[in-house]
């Protein structure tokens, strides 16, 4: 008898030391079993959280399971036993209500006091926008003149199966978000479309990102390094191809960051204005609109301009793409409310608008041999 | 008691019972629509469960191979409908319509042609769904959860025949559940007060009452889902003045005790099936009934925490991980009085007891990591990841699911008066038993490890638990074959003879009528001691 029940804990211990010896290294590897302690002092605690209560509940499911098991070998008929007679015993009851009650109660403290902590955004150093949309992020530093998008940077040949995937396959982004180390970093979280979800792991921040409503959550991040995430709620096609990737930097490592990339978007503002006086030619327009389609467009109205039937319409042969351009701009430019068509005036320079545009009204054999030139955006852009 | 069953087969002779299909189309009797919903809902379990294993599929490795990301969300959205509202639901109806007469001694279900009009639009509206995959843009793809604006602004035309199929389910729902309230109102047999009846009977009276107070909700929310996509409403939509998360409160205040209302006749049955294996009265039959009164109130205050990443207040947030702590309470006393029947019994083995004992086990393993998830703080890791798949899944299949599988043993041969194959219903459990566990087991390391729900590709790292809970998942699903196999033997009336009794140890009205359970059952009523 004994020994049935000794060689159960052995297999038990050993079980859940397997557990957590697997835990808690910060990059995620193949046999990843548990929850990592993550980066930030509140990931900390939230795992340290969520090993306490799997503890109880091994521990309560260890003792209720024993009484059943134990039951089941030596309570058997085949072994000739006689039903016992009692059927009830409110002492019994009472005590199976209040001492569970008991253990809730010693629960709810430590995990009220880590909630009441993340909960708490104020004072922080350094706040970023967070916005999400079919199917990318968006940062902007509310201190600082800088803001962009961050698309997924694995390539869709890997998806598809025809290149080998890499490391970090769907993991990776072409623009990570960058906030320093031992600072308290606020973010908004909102989106454009339908509801996203901001979650990294090692931060333990996981915050809806509500269409009209804007969100809060905090980190400060101890040691520097790449996190990596990805969208937690349903967002339509793409949900599984929006990650997030966030570089935390040494303080001073940061704010160099932070001044290049202030006078990068400062540069690329006035280049694009000088831009404006210049025309492309046909040839430059078609293979620079490709990428840009590509990388903006293909995901709803796919590669080859056909779209998804029913979900998303097609390019070729559309009356709007064959005869009228300015709503074909105006479209492009300003979305169409009510439905998943965005916004991309502020999410492509005008070069790249004009040529998309171009690319679609004479790839597919559209072939209108119209040009779009990035003063015809701006004069949309400014109402003229 | 007695039953007085030699007179009723004789009446059978005075009844213009109609053959073929249309003893089915316009069939009152209880006995009949049971068996409609529960073929029924075996069809769904099927049909949804192929869907299963298109999921599987694709996910079995890295990469698109099978099918595109847009039927991927088509396939986990009606998945999930299918089984909520065309399985287990039903199920559920049709063995209270077998079962519920026969335990309080009622000859017929109180409105026996509502009761052919709550089975026969059910086909209708599971028609209308299926259809719409099939049509330009495909099925509903924004989860079963359908959270706006992804289901109204941003989905296809294809949502006006999912609401209209959802209002169809939900009058089905609530046809059968006035229909079991007033049954058990007004027709138990005398003698039969309410501490007398078996707990079958209670859980179902409850849950019928969650069923009235919550349907008309879920169809209040598809309503607002309609005219916000079609007719200009803003009810879900900011730029309008209305509020996204406002759906979410709508959506599970109907779907919290939606929850229970898939769990509380699975305590009904395993409180029957437990006490006849171990021939020892239920332990604590007062205090079942009070748990499940109590869990079914506080289903009605927990609901926010499907929402604690939506970014509520503290307070609310705090609240609602409390309330939903309280519910492990009376949870824990169903479990605790199961296993306190079993102690000291004289325990038997026979396939229903198997299911009972498995569902005790694995559905107790997916109410601990229910706790886990009430710990908003935790939640916030564990929210939409594999987790949560893993969580739910544990209570609706092998809690839910292998409930129903227990009661389908269990009184099988009561309704066909022989026993079914043993050796294929012990094969059925043991490959069943294995087979989920392979399947939802690892789905709690993936979610621990970072993997988000609904996706229909995944980082590598994820790709060897992935690959195994797939194998599970194809096994699994062959396993329900098996049960195919039998149920079709059992319909055809193979099999041995059973007693009245059928099972040693068995206790109540339905064990005290012949076996074969005759199509009109007490027309007199049976006297109750």
């Amino acid at each position: 008898m004994k020994k049935i029940w000794s060689s159960i804990l052995v297999i038990l211990t050993s079980l859940i030391a397997f557990t957590v010896s697997a835990e808690s290294t910060s990059t995620a590897d193949q046999y990843q079993l548990n929850l990592r302690k993550g980066a930030t002092e509140i990931s900390g605690q939230v795992y340290d959280l969520h090993m306490l209560m799997f503890f109880i509940c091994v521990v309560i499911a260890v003792l209720v399971f024993g009484v059943m098991f134990w039951s089941m070998i030596f309570h058997r008929k085949s072994r000739g036993a006689q039903p016992a007679n009692f059927h009830e015993s409110v002492k019994v009851e009472i005590a199976w209500t209040i001492i569970p009650f008991i253990i809730l109660v010693v629960m709810a403290f430590p995990a009220a006091k880590t909630l009441i902590a993340m909960e708490d955004p104020e004072n922080s150093d350094v706040t970023v926008l967070v916005t999400g949309s079919q199917w990318k992020w968006h940062y902007k530093y509310m201190e600082n003149d800088v803001e962009y998008y961050s698309v997924m940077a694995t390539q869709q040949e890997q998806i598809n199966n025809k290149f080998e995937k890499g490391h970090n396959y769907l993991l990776e982004v072409d623009r990570p978000l960058v906030i320093p180390t031992g600072k308290k970093v606020r973010f908004l979280v909102t989106s454009d479309d339908v509801i996203h979800s901001w979650w990294v792991p090692d931060f333990a921040v996981k915050k809806d990102a509500n269409p009209g409503f804007i969100n809060e959550a905090w980190a400060n991040v101890i040691e520097p390094g790449v996190y990596r995430g990805q969208c937690a709620e349903l967002c339509g096609k793409d949900h599984g191809f929006m990650p997030i990737v966030v570089i935390a930097k040494e303080p001073a490592e940061y704010e160099q960051w932070i001044n290049a990339q202030e006078e990068v978007q400062r540069k690329a503002k006035e280049e694009e204005q000088r831009l404006l006086a210049m025309n492309m030619s046909m040839e430059e327009l078609m293979s620079n609109g490709e990428q840009v389609y590509m990388r903006a467009c293909a995901a709803c109205h796919q590669p080859n301009g056909q779209g998804l039937p029913g979900v998303f319409p097609a390019l070729v042969g559309s009356d709007m793409v064959l005869n009228d351009m300015a709503a074909h701009i105006d479209i492009v430019v300003n979305g169409k409310t009510g439905t998943a068509m965005q916004a991309f005036g502020k999410q492509l320079t005008m070069s790249e608008l004009a040529a998309v545009i171009t690319y679609e009204r004479n790839a597919w054999g559209n072939d209108t041999g119209d040009m779009v030139q990035a003063k015809d955006i701006n004069a949309v852009m400014t109402g003229q | 008691m007695s039953t007085a069953t030699t007179e009723l087969d004789h009446d059978d002779h005075h009844h213009h019972a109609p053959s073929g299909i249309k003893r089915w189309l316009f069939t009152t009797n209880h006995k009949d629509i049971g068996t409609l919903y529960l073929w029924f809902a075996f069809i769904m379990f099927l049909t949804g469960g192929a869907m299963a294993m298109v999921i599987r599929a694709e996910l079995f490795q890295p990469g698109l191979q099978i099918v595109d990301p847009n039927f991927f969300n088509q396939m986990t959205t009606v998945h999930g409908l299918i089984m909520v509202f065309g399985a287990v639901m039903p199920a559920f109806t049709g063995l209270a319509n077998w079962l519920v007469p026969m335990m309080i001694g009622a000859p017929d279900m109180a409105l026996p042609r509502m009761n052919n009009w709550s089975f026969w639009i059910l086909p209708m509206a599971f028609t209308i769904l299926l259809a719409s995959l099939f049509m330009e843009g495909g099925g509903p793809a924004f989860g079963w959860t359908f959270y706006a604006p992804l289901s109204t602004t941003y989905s296809n035309d294809t949502t006006a025949l999912f609401v209209f199929s959802v209002h169809i389910m939900g009058i089905s729902s609530i046809m059968g559940a006035i229909n079991v309230i007033v049954t058990i109102f007004n027709m138990r047999a005398p003698g039969m007060t309410w501490m007398k009846m078996p707990l079958f009977v209670w859980t179902w009276l409850i849950t019928a009452f969650l069923l009235i107070a919550v349907m008309p909700v879920l169809a209040g929310a598809v309503t607002m889902v309609l005219t916000d996509k079609f007719f200009g409403t803003s009810f879900f939509n900011a730029a309008g003045g209305g509020d996204p998360v406002m759906f979410q409160h709508i959506f599970w205040f109907f779907g919290h005790p939606e929850v229970y209302i898939m769990i509380l006749p699975a305590f009904g049955i395993i409180s029957a099936i437990v006490p006849t294996f171990s021939r020892k009265k239920l332990f604590g039959y007062a205090s079942m009934v009070y748990a499940t009164t109590s869990i079914a109130l506080l289903s009605f205050i927990v609901w926010a925490h499907h929402m604690f990443t939506t970014g509520m207040p503290v307070g609310a947030e705090l609240f609602f991980m409390f309330a939903t702590m309280l519910i492990s309470v009376p949870t824990g006393v169903k479990v605790f009085n199961w296993v306190a029947t079993m102690w000291r019994g004289s325990l038997s083995f026979e396939v229903p007891m198997l299911f009972a004992l498995a569902f005790i086990v694995l559905f107790t393993i997916g109410g601990l990591s229910g706790l886990m998830l009430a710990i908003t703080p935790v939640d916030f890791q564990y929210h939409d990841t594999y987790f949560v798949v893993a969580h739910f899944h544990y209570v609706l299949v092998t809690g839910a699911i292998f409930s129903i599988m227990a009661a389908v043993y269990y009184w099988l041969p009561k309704w066909t008066g022989k026993m079914f194959d043993v050796t294929l219903a012990k094969w059925h459990f043991w490959c069943s038993l294995i087979s989920v566990n392979v399947l939802f087991f690892p789905m709690h390391f993936v979610g621990l490890a970072g993997m988000p729900r609904r996706i229909p590709d995944y980082a590598l790292q994820f790709a060897d638990f992935n690959k195994w809970i797939s194998l599970g998942g194809f096994a699994f699903g062959l396993s329900q074959l098996i049960f195919l196999a039998l149920l079709i033997k059992a319909c055809r009336k193979h099999g041995e003879p059973v007693s009245d009794q059928v099972w040693e140890g068995a206790e109540g009205l339905e064990w005290e009528i012949p076996s074969p359970a005759p199509y009109h059952t007490f027309d007199t009523p049976p006297v109750i001691k």
